[in-house]
């Protein structure tokens, strides 16, 4: 079965978007293993590696999405996971910044896919969909 | 007639307890030394004697026993990512009345299979993966413990999604293994009973043959169980209650020995106050840990590697070298207390297994600040709740200072993250029947519950240190 997984990343406690996220991914068919809020890097990992999951998709809403996702990419690569495919979405950085940059500086860090805010997730699910079979 | 006698074969000590059905009550106990070395029969026999003599009862219904003897069941615990199934294979190991010698995580080496083959373990634990998860792991650490030509029974319970070719792998390499379901199914749910059941099928059937216990099958009903097991079971029914009969609701039993410090919880653990979020794997509701590092005999130079310098000084301070103490414990097993100042030491060394057993046990509370204001992270269980904790095993049932060593269970203001009990009674196994009433429980569970009631008693009066 396909595996994604997905949580809210650093001392974040936003619930309500994750909970959307899961339900959606799930009538999609998707096996979707839900860290929850308030998830270190280490988390979403772990559970990557035990669900053989293809995709990360890593959500943050309160700003300091910039700093709690740096060095995720290194830290899979570590971890045997070099070809799981990174998603970040949500308020990902601090106040209002050209989301060209922003895509810029989070596809630098190593993530696949980088999406600006109030992105609904019915809207990239093509992406997703692409994405899994790539890595199948 | 309807007399049952309960057998525990310790590795010192084989304790026989008489237990009438019909008054509700022991009739009587005895103990002799564990003859494993020789035939495990005779030392069973003699403490039969011996109990005949006192209650003139020769003739038992039923006869059930457990046993911990010649280093009781030795696991290795084999699972992919540290925090998720290796933990959850150790907590299945140990809810099976197990001590886990081995741990592995990831891809298993040549060298670290030799060393489990090496290692006189009595049973594998494989796991790995969630269900449709991960399977290469678990495949290629099967592989190499069947190519280095592993005889020691492997109990499969990983990724559901591959037994077929862990199957094949079995019996392409005539390896003794068992196929059940996964301990963890789902990222961080723990099912721990179907493995368990496969551990002790092969505990009864294999294990206790190699020991030399199996001679004792001939004389008693049923096989022999692990006596962790046969004390969790207890302990969980002393919680739960049955039926009518209520239950002493959550609580904690510790049992240090000469070798181990065991610890059961029986709660649920989950948060207290609304501003917490529960981390990391599910939590059995009985939960067993076995501290193999911390003992008053075997282990009392563990004891001692758990403590700093400043630690060991201060108690030097006091006119203790504990240091001193401890090896000569370590390397005199059968010593005994013959003065105040020795019972006092010993007294000293199980604050500190108790303690140390509490540290690891507990949970553990971690502080994240959020746009939201403080909250916190629960790892393990929360024990602040806890009604009663009680006391069992030699060291604690016959020292005079049982109230101090239980005391050093409770929350400190030098821990102040620890989920430790806040304000619970404490209680003493006086009469050394929980591992007897565990077995009982099986099958008379309203029986083993009323004589622990009756007989587990609380410690009414604290020994004060001068």
């Amino acid at each position: 079965m396909e595996s994604i997984v997905i949580g809210v990343i650093g001392a974040d406690v936003h619930a309500v978007g994750n909970r959307i996220i899961e339900y959606t991914l799930e009538r999609e068919g998707y096996n979707v293993v839900n860290v929850g809020v308030l998830s270190t890097q280490e988390d979403f990992i772990n559970a990557a590696i035990e669900a053989n999951a293809n995709i990360i998709l890593v959500s943050s809403l309160y700003g300091h999405g910039e700093i709690d996702c740096r060095g995720m990419r290194e830290k899979c690569i570590e971890s045997g996971l070099k070809d799981v495919i990174l998603y970040v979405g949500g308020n990902i950085v601090v106040g209002k910044q050209d989301f060209k940059e922003v895509e810029k500086r989070f596809k630098a860090m190593g993530f696949d896919r980088v999406f600006p805010p109030g992105t609904p997730i019915e809207s990239v699910l093509h992406l997703i969909r692409e994405d899994m079979m790539k890595n199948v | 007639m309807s007399n049952y006698l309960l057998v525990d074969i310790g590795s010192t000590y084989t304790k026989l307890t008489a237990v009438d059905l019909n008054k509700c009550d022991i009739v009587g106990s005895s103990r002799h030394f564990t003859t494993v070395d020789t035939d495990v029969r005779r030392g069973y026999e003699k403490a039969f004697m011996l109990l005949a003599e006192k209650t003139n009862i020769t003739e038992y219904e039923k006869i059930y026993a457990c046993s911990s003897a010649a280093g009781g069941l030795k696991m290795a615990a084999i699972g992919l990512v540290e925090e998720l199934t290796v933990e959850a294979a150790k907590r299945v190991c140990l809810g099976a009345g197990g001590k886990v010698s081995l741990v592995y995580s990831h891809y298993l080496t040549q060298k670290d299979a030799e060393s489990i083959r090496d290692g006189a373990i009595d049973i594998i634990l494989l796991a790995g993966g969630t269900d449709g998860g991960n399977q290469e792991c678990v495949i290629h650490n099967a592989a190499m413990l069947g190519k280095i030509g592993i005889q020691i029974p492997v109990v499969y319970a990983g990724n559901r999604s591959c037994q077929d070719q862990i199957q094949t792998i079995f019996k392409e390499y005539k390896i003794r293994g068992w196929i059940c379901d996964n301990v963890m199914p789902r990222l961080n749910v723990l099912n721990i009973e179907s493995a368990r059941q496969v551990i002790q099928t092969i505990f009864m059937n294999n294990i206790t043959a190699a020991k030399g216990i199996k001679k004792i099958e001939e004389e008693i009903d049923g096989g022999v169980l692990p006596t962790p097991y046969a004390v969790l079971k207890a302990a969980e029914l002393l919680s739960r209650g049955y039926l009518h009969e209520a239950g002493l609701g959550d609580i904690i039993v510790i049992d240090i020995g000469g070798a181990t410090t065991d610890f059961y919880s029986i709660c649920s653990g989950m948060p207290k106050q609304a501003n917490v979020l529960v981390h990391g794997l599910e939590e059995p509701f009985a939960k067993r840990t076995v501290e193999g590092d911390l003992g008053m005999r075997y282990s009392a130079a563990g004891v001692l590697k758990n403590l700093s310098e400043e630690q060991i000084k201060l108690y030097r301070e006091k006119g203790i070298d504990l240091r001193q103490e401890a090896n000569y414990r370590n390397a005199n097993i059968d010593f005994l207390p013959k003065n105040e100042r020795e019972e006092y030491i010993d007294s000293v060394l199980a604050r500190l297994c108790a303690d140390i057993a509490t540290s690891r046990h507990v949970g553990i509370f971690s502080t994240v600040y959020t746009p939201l204001g403080v909250m916190y992270y629960q790892t393990g269980k929360d024990l602040s709740d806890v009604k009663f904790i009680i006391g069992t095993g030699g060291v604690i049932i016959y020292d005079r200072r049982a109230y101090d060593i239980l005391k050093t269970t409770l929350r400190t203001p030098q821990k102040p993250m620890e989920l430790r009990p806040r304000n619970p009674d404490f209680l003493l196994d006086y009469d050394y029947l929980t591992s007897a009433m565990g077995l009982l429980s099986m099958y008379h569970p309203e029986v083993a519950l009323k004589i622990m009631k009756k007989r587990i008693k609380k410690i009414e009066r604290a020994y004060y240190e001068s």
